[in-house]
């Protein structure tokens, strides 16, 4: 009960800030959607941070750590601390700056008068919300299993069949099928905890509420805050756990070993396959290269990157983004590393379901207190991407579909501001719904969406470095984008194969990469292919985006 | 200077596939796997390649008026008045 104290406190100041925040907004749908473009450095690094460091950095990394060793961090952050600078450098920077000069608020908006496609929302606004939709999955899921994990109890065999040793709630406190799960094995059931279901939805309601009260505002300074409360206590929990993970197993009455002793115990207990990459392919392992990409089209990354005050607010973040990635992925790497050796006892379901280990570890091997604050910690990644994700899809509706195609005569600046709430609430819905079914791992998924976006990415640098772009050429990315990724995701048994790969045979040799590899060459080739072929936009409309030579 | 941070970038892009760490379980100052040390460094790296490239490869805005770029300094004594020093401003 102790640890659930904890983070129904850090939830109340989370709304806290939130509603402070609401009270520095200046009303209107301009600082509700984009802060007035008055977002700092400071504030900028530790919101796009946040933004891109989720569930997938925290509970997914430990997880894939356990499956797949150590080499995950080469996979994707050490990778992304080129790419997502990259990206930031070559598209941020522009893309502010148009955006500022055209007075754009979406990616949607940049896109129609680029390409001078009225209908270029209709085709890309469905596709963009289906891609966020997993990475809300993402969030919502991990929040609900994190704080389910923390809070239940051990099911052991009793007189009268399986029994829940020391629960936080008696049985009988929430309905049957939430205590029990769908089989009454308590498999799927909350264990005497908090049912993941009703933790995801408070999570919701949570987030939901300070999104809607600070709009931009209260989402960059909540991300701030949850950025740093995440990143202080990824460091604690790394400490904690490195002590009591290396200290394990010493006979009674042997001196407990220095920290700098822990670590290094636990570290040579990692078997060989995990402390290598001997079981990941070198050709997967180069395409993965493609994931990062993805920042260069996340929808809520280009509305962050609208707030910014000016271009020189970008340079902090372009340099600090790769120290904060290996900042907060190198413990949970090693964390996840070290659960595989035999100094810690990995119970089967948590086996079974790598979402579950670093609430499993946290709740195994730390206190009740700190359990709390470090579920805290892990909760505050969670928050600091989905808001601005919840933030993003509603403007996208509000700008792209309701302002656009409905008139924007026809709605006031307040009315506007409720029709993003409307539609938050809409897709919110969504997501829970489908959290609900079958939980597919964080990492799978998180792959999955990156990859879909990374694979738009070809657009957005056409868009704002090649002239030759067209309408048709736009078109025809990202339907290719749109049909590659789902033939694959559904051959990948819709990413419960969490090791599906492309095969590319050549010279007898078969090459195994990632299917992003595939959907982004689809993307870039129709690109290219068709807009050789077709016509540009007219002179005055590339006057807008190119200075005259 | 533009061109060797671009360089950089590329280069940290193909030491990105350290082949020769594949199957190494050695064991940096006792207790991080050579693979995830040798990947912070690369992350470390990246940090002072984007610094390097904040100074020397900083995007100019395509639209800003060349003159106003290449234009000196303006001494203070000679420089545009304040705006209440203009005339009819209010005192």
């Amino acid at each position: 009960m102790t640890q659930l104290i904890i983070i129904g406190c850090y939830l109340g100041l989370l709304l806290g800030l939130g509603l402070f925040a609401s009270t520095l907004s200046r009303k209107t749908s301009g600082d509700y959607l984009l802060a007035s473009h008055s977002i700092g450095p400071f504030l900028l690094l530790m919101s796009i941070f946040g933004t891109t460091m989720t569930a997938f950095a925290l509970v997914g990394s430990t997880g894939e750590s356990f499956k797949e060793g150590v080499g995950v961090y080469g996979m994707l952050a050490s990778s992304s601390g080129i790419i997502h600078s990259l990206c930031f450098f070559v598209l941020g920077i522009p893309l502010w700056r148009l955006g500022r000069r055209n007075g754009y608020r979406t990616q949607i908006e940049f896109f129609r008068d680029r390409l001078e496609s009225d209908k270029i929302g209709v085709l890309l606004f469905p596709i963009l919300v289906a891609l966020v939709i997993p990475y809300l999955l993402i969030g919502v899921m991990a929040a609900g299993g994190v704080i389910n994990g923390v809070t239940s109890g051990i099911v052991k065999p009793g007189d009268d069949g399986l029994t829940v040793i020391k629960p936080t709630f008696e049985p009988g406190t929430f309905p049957e099928f939430l205590e029990n799960g769908d089989d009454g094995t308590y498999a799927t059931g909350s264990k005497g905890g908090v049912p993941r279901q009703v933790a995801s939805l408070v999570i919701c309601g949570v987030v939901l509420i300070y999104v809607f009260f600070g709009g931009m505002r209260g989402t960059a300074w909540a991300n701030a805050f949850q950025t740093i409360v995440f990143m202080v206590l990824g460091i604690v929990t790394f400490c904690v756990l490195a002590f009591k993970i290396g200290n394990s197993g010493l006979p009674p009455d042997a001196e407990p070993l220095s920290f700098f002793d822990s670590l290094k115990r636990a570290s040579e207990a990692i078997p060989f396959e995990k402390a290598t990459r001997s079981e990941i392919s070198q050709s997967a392992f180069l395409t993965y290269m493609f994931v990062p990409l993805s920042v260069g089209m996340f929808p809520h990354l280009f509305q962050h990157w609208l707030t910014a005050k000016s271009a020189e607010s970008f340079k902090l973040p372009i340099v600090c983004h790769p120290v904060f990635i290996m900042i907060v992925w190198v413990p949970c790497v090693l964390v996840g590393a070290w659960a595989t050796s035999d100094l810690v006892k990995v119970p089967p379901p948590v086996q079974a379901n790598p979402n579950l280990l670093l609430p499993f570890l946290v709740k195994s091997q730390v206190g009740p207190v700190l359990t709390g604050f470090l579920t805290a910690g892990i909760l505050a990644a969670i928050m600091s991407s989905l808001d601005s994700q919840f933030l993003c899809i509603g403007t996208m509706f509000t700008q792209d579909m309701a302002l656009h195609y409905g008139g924007k005569e026809r709605f006031s600046d307040g009315a506007t501001t409720w029709i993003a709430r409307g539609f938050i609430i809409l897709v919110v819905a969504l997501t829970y719904g489908f959290s609900l079914f079958e939980p597919r791992a964080v990492f799978t998924l998180g792959v999955w969406c990156f990859s879909g976006f990374a694979a738009l990415t070809p657009l957005a640098f056409a868009a704002v470095y090649w002239r030759g772009l067209t309408k048709a050429g736009a078109y025809a990315s990202v339907l290719a984008v749109a049909v590659s990724w789902a033939i694959l995701f559904y051959q990948s048994d819709f990413a419960a194969d969490r090791d599906f790969r492309v095969v590319i045979p050549y010279r007898g040799v078969a090459y195994e990469t990632m299917p992003v590899l595939t959907m982004f060459v689809c993307s870039a080739v129709s690109l290219i292919a068709v807009s050789l072929f077709t016509k540009r936009p007219a002179d005055e409309t590339l006057a807008k985006f190119f200075p005259a030579k | 200077m533009r061109f060797v941070v671009w360089l950089i970038v590329l280069g940290l892009a193909v030491a990105h596939q350290d082949v020769w760490n594949w199957e190494d379980k050695t064991l940096v100052f006792g207790f991080v796997p050579v693979t995830l040390a040798y990947h912070a460094g690369i992350s470390a790296s990246a940090a002072v390649t984007w610094f390097l490239a904040t100074k020397f490869a900083w995007p100019r805005d395509p639209f800003a008026e060349p003159e106003a770029d290449m234009k000196p300094p303006v001494p203070r004594a000679m420089g545009r008045p304040k705006a209440d020093e203009f005339e009819g401003a209010p005192g």
